[in-house]
């Protein structure tokens, strides 16, 4: 079935772009139905700004940011929050530092005072930060040896070494431990800045509340300073294949190649195409190779990392120690035959027709459509586009998936890392 | 095609808040041939979330055939005469639509997500796979290593898992919730084609299914497709019986460790055999969950302030509370020690804390602000008619009504600190419960 042209053209959400009388922008869909408000908002400046030898600043600031602000310490903040059922939460990776905020309407001036008071006055006090400290220590050490985590933090290693991407956002129990109060308030200061923040607002208020509740939490924020630079970096090791040993009976395996970004006009034929691949649905290549037919992996797929410098392509599957040359070889042919006689023409449009048709599906709740806006808006793509993404799915041909495949595939070689104890590899 | 291996926690804890507006209008109603069917506006999105209940869980797999229910379920996702294997899959991916499945205890649940227009198309096929599945014997070992592979991703690769597993087993002496849902290793890889068809022909019936669709639909529409679709289904006349034994009273308190050389951060966890919201009496549900909130409901808790907050003793503490199921259940309380503290240290300390909450847990601020926050919830999840979708479905599924979801805001409001004490009193209490711990081992 083709998507007709009113799923092509039309918008899955009305959403307005608000300037408050302050200055701020902000992307806002009004809608009434359910009387809360969800708030997603992204700064510029993440991870990839840590100080290089304390990996885990970034993360460990937004831990913090909510454990004592204002006249409130942590006890005192969490239960302003608490008594009033508002959820706010904050978390960072390589390139932003964002958040979400949720309250019941009638909460609202509260909710979004202690985001003010979360972002421009947060205390770092001392027993706060310790706390948080051994928190994330004893985090990373749960994680310390699950073959998932061992892959992923290798393959960064590997893939970006040299460069703020190899790094784990996380952190180290070490960096972590040595990381200062100076730190995280000289970070604080690099990033929650004015000009910096990327804002939505979905839910039962109207612009001109809205307006006002803007200036006071982001209007009074200091003006931003350059961050800074993250050299353009490209996906390193093509070509290698490397095992972490840890003694489990199953291989947890990652695999990477080259990408294109979010903002390339390249991306939607690449995002085409690694739907073909090893997108979400059941219909995949990979999920029907790799899984169906011959039952090596519970979950297989690839999908597309876009970061401020750098893009790929990478995938993950797990199997048995015994089978993984065995996957690792369907893997490696499943892409090579895309490479070279790329999809059918009838696949290509049901992969086309489930793209356009499911954009719909992520806008059925408050809280998605507010973070989907807000990434939007930190890409800088534009209000239209998602009443334009639908047609640009649609407008892909066999030729954009070539050159997407030549762009993505084009040497036919990969990063490989696998956790686990495989054989014959 | 998940296992829900850990429901979600609070599936059942939600409906909608009377004070706060407009909750979901829904409807009921049962077909001819037995299929119950709810049906939830939402017309903000012209999407629509169809969802098909079984009255059937791994705590239904017959003895020796662990596993069998979630096998099952992947194995409905292999065709049926009228549909060949993947063809359904094809059909909803190809229509935008989204898909999958899920077991738990007490229910296995089937999903589709799409646009409104479709969803006569998604009733088709979901009708068709209740009845008419045809597994071919070439499906069945693929599928079968897919499942084992699931099970060593979740399990063997996890000794915090192999906990959860263990306790769980040391908890339920007799009653079959001490059984994995994805099933354990050794029965996973006995389970045939046999095992698979008896099983369906069972359990697969009209009168054991909650046809549940919510999202950009009427009453009156629903009505008219699923009687186009699964009204054609001939009825078998009455519902399978589950048979569930019961659990003896508990007179032990039990220990138990896993030890592995990849822990690096120990922990510990304490399960008690408390009612769930369907054997409870007394309403005692209501007041397990509002002292799971209380002492073990985030960082404003009794548990955090105490163990995390004023002594240090512990990086991060809490508790939770399984309300939804059919039989008796399991109330946790867990701590992570900090630096340098043993595990009986933790657990003393944490026994200190237990030993104090009727005197010192159940301020008013404290019971009223988790009151806040359990409502607040239900009206959160209106947002969601996924959420709604779900909590309805569970709900139905494990022999609650539809008054029971809508009362429970009224329920958890009116719980007294006295109820409070009494269920802290009555029922986290040593016998009633295992204590486990995660450490390292030396190889």
């Amino acid at each position: 079935m083709t998507a007709s042209v009113e799923t092509l053209s039309s918008s899955p959400t009305q959403v307005k772009a608000l300037t408050s009388a302050g200055g701020v922008e902000a992307w806002h869909v009004e809608s009434d139905v359910v009387p809360l408000i969800a708030v997603s908002f992204i700064f510029e400046g993440g991870s990839a700004h840590d100080p290089a030898d304390k990996p885990g600043v970034a993360q460990m600031l937004a831990r913090l940011l909510d454990e004592g602000a204002g006249a409130y310490d942590s006890d005192a903040f969490q239960e302003r929050l608490a008594a009033r059922a508002i959820e706010l939460s904050f978390n960072a990776g390589n390139d932003a530092l964002g958040g979400s905020l949720k309250t019941l309407v009638k909460h609202a001036d509260e909710a979004f005072e202690l985001l003010r008071l979360a972002l421009a006055e947060p205390r770092f006090d001392q027993d706060a930060i310790e706390r948080v400290r051994a928190q994330t220590i004893a985090g990373l050490k749960y994680q310390q040896n699950d073959p998932g985590v061992m892959a992923t933090r290798r393959f960064f290693e590997e893939g970006f070494a040299g460069h703020p991407y190899g790094r784990p956002t996380s952190g180290t129990p070490e960096s972590v431990a040595a990381i200062t109060r100076d730190d995280l308030v000289a970070m604080h200061r690099a990033i929650i800045a004015r000009g910096r923040v990327k804002v939505a607002v979905v839910g039962a208020i109207g612009a001109d509340n809205l307006s006002a509740l803007l200036d006071k939490v982001f209007g009074s924020l200091p003006e931003a300073k350059p961050l800074s630079r993250i050299e353009p970096a490209s996906l390193q090791k093509l070509g290698s294949q490397i095992v972490v040993d840890i003694d489990v009976p199953q291989s947890v395996i990652r695999f990477g190649m080259n990408g294109i970004a979010w903002r390339d006009p390249g991306f939607i034929p690449a995002y085409v195409l690694n739907h073909i691949l090893g997108g979400g649905a059941f219909t995949s290549r990979l999920f029907q190779e790799v899984r169906e037919k011959r039952g090596l992996a519970y979950s297989v797929g690839t999908s597309l990392v876009s970061y401020r410098s750098a893009a790929m392509t990478w995938g993950y599957t797990a199997t048995k120690n015994e089978r993984v040359v065995e996957a690792l070889d369907v893997i490696a042919g499943e892409m090579a035959k895309l490479t070279s006689e790329g999809p059918s023409d009838e696949e290509l449009q049901k992969a086309k027709d489930y793209l356009i048709g499911s954009y719909a599906l992520g806008f059925d709740t408050s809280t998605k459509i507010a973070h989907t806006l807000a990434q939007i808006a930190f890409e800088g793509l534009g209000i239209d586009y998602i009443a334009r993404r639908n047609a640009l799915v649609g407008a892909v041909t066999q030729a954009d998936i070539r050159g997407a495949a030549e762009r993505i595939f084009g040497g036919g070689q990969m990063l490989t890392v696998i956790a686990g104890r495989p054989t014959g590899v | 095609m998940d296992t829900a291996s850990k429901p979600l926690l609070r599936a059942d804890a939600a409906s909608f808040g009377r004070t706060e507006g407009s909750g979901p209008n829904l409807s009921a109603f049962t077909l001819d041939n037995g299929l119950d069917v709810v049906v939830i506006p939402d017309h903000r999105v012209p999407v629509v979330t169809h969802m098909v209940w079984y009255r059937n869980g791994s705590a239904d797999d017959p003895i020796g055939q662990s596993g069998i229910a979630h096998f099952l379920e992947h194995l409905m996702f292999k065709g049926t005469e009228k549909h060949p294997a993947g063809e359904f899959s094809k059909v909803v991916s190809g229509l935008g639509g989204q898909e999958n499945a899920f077991t738990s205890f007490d229910y296995t649940a089937y999903f589709q997500r799409v646009a409104r227009e479709h969803l006569k198309t998604m009733m088709e096929f979901e009708a068709d796979r209740m009845t008419n599945l045809l597994l071919e014997e070439s499906v069945i070992a693929p599928e079968r290593d897919v499942v084992l592979e699931e099970r060593r991703m979740r399990v063997e690769t996890d000794p915090s898992a192999q906990l959860s597993e263990a306790m769980a087993a040391s908890l339920f002496v007799h009653h079959p919730y001490g059984i994995p849902i994805i099933g354990w290793m050794h029965e996973i890889e006995t389970l045939n084609r046999d095992h698979a068809l008896d099983y369906y022909r069972r359990f697969y019936t009209p009168e054991n299914g909650i046809l549940v669709v919510a999202g950009d639909v009427t009453e009156d529409e629903v009505r008219r497709l699923a009687d186009a679709t699964y009204g054609r289904i001939a009825p078998r006349g009455k519902r399978p019986v589950r048979v569930r034994p019961r659990e003896p009273e508990p007179v032990a308190a039990r220990h138990i460790t896993v030890a592995d050389p990849k822990v690096e951060q120990p922990t510990m966890q304490r399960l008690y055999l408390v009612p769930s919201c369907r054997t409870a009496t007394q309403r005692d549900c209501y007041s397990l969950e509002l002292l799971a909130e209380v002492i073990g409901g985030g960082p404003t808790s009794y548990l955090y302030r105490k163990l995390v907050m004023e002594r240090g003793i512990a990086v991060n503490a809490g508790a939770w509370y399984m309300s939804s199921s059919m039989e008796d259940t399991r109330f946790c309380v867990y701590a992570v020690p900090a630096e340098g503290v043993s595990l009986p240290a933790l657990e003393e300390a944490v026994d200190q804390v237990l030993k104090t909450i009727p005197a010192e847990a159940l301020d008013a601020d404290s019971i009223e602000r988790a009151k806040t926050r359990l409502v607040a919830e239900t009206i959160y999840s209106t947002d969601s008619q996924s959420s709604l979708a779900r909590i309805y479905g569970s709900a139905l599924a494990i022999g609650e009504t539809i008054e029971d979801v809508r009362r429970w805001p009224v329920e958890i409001e009116t719980v007294l600190k006295d109820d409070l004490a009494s269920a802290a009193e009555r029922y986290l209490i040593p016998r009633r419960s295992v204590t486990g711990y995660l450490q390292k081992s030396a190889s």
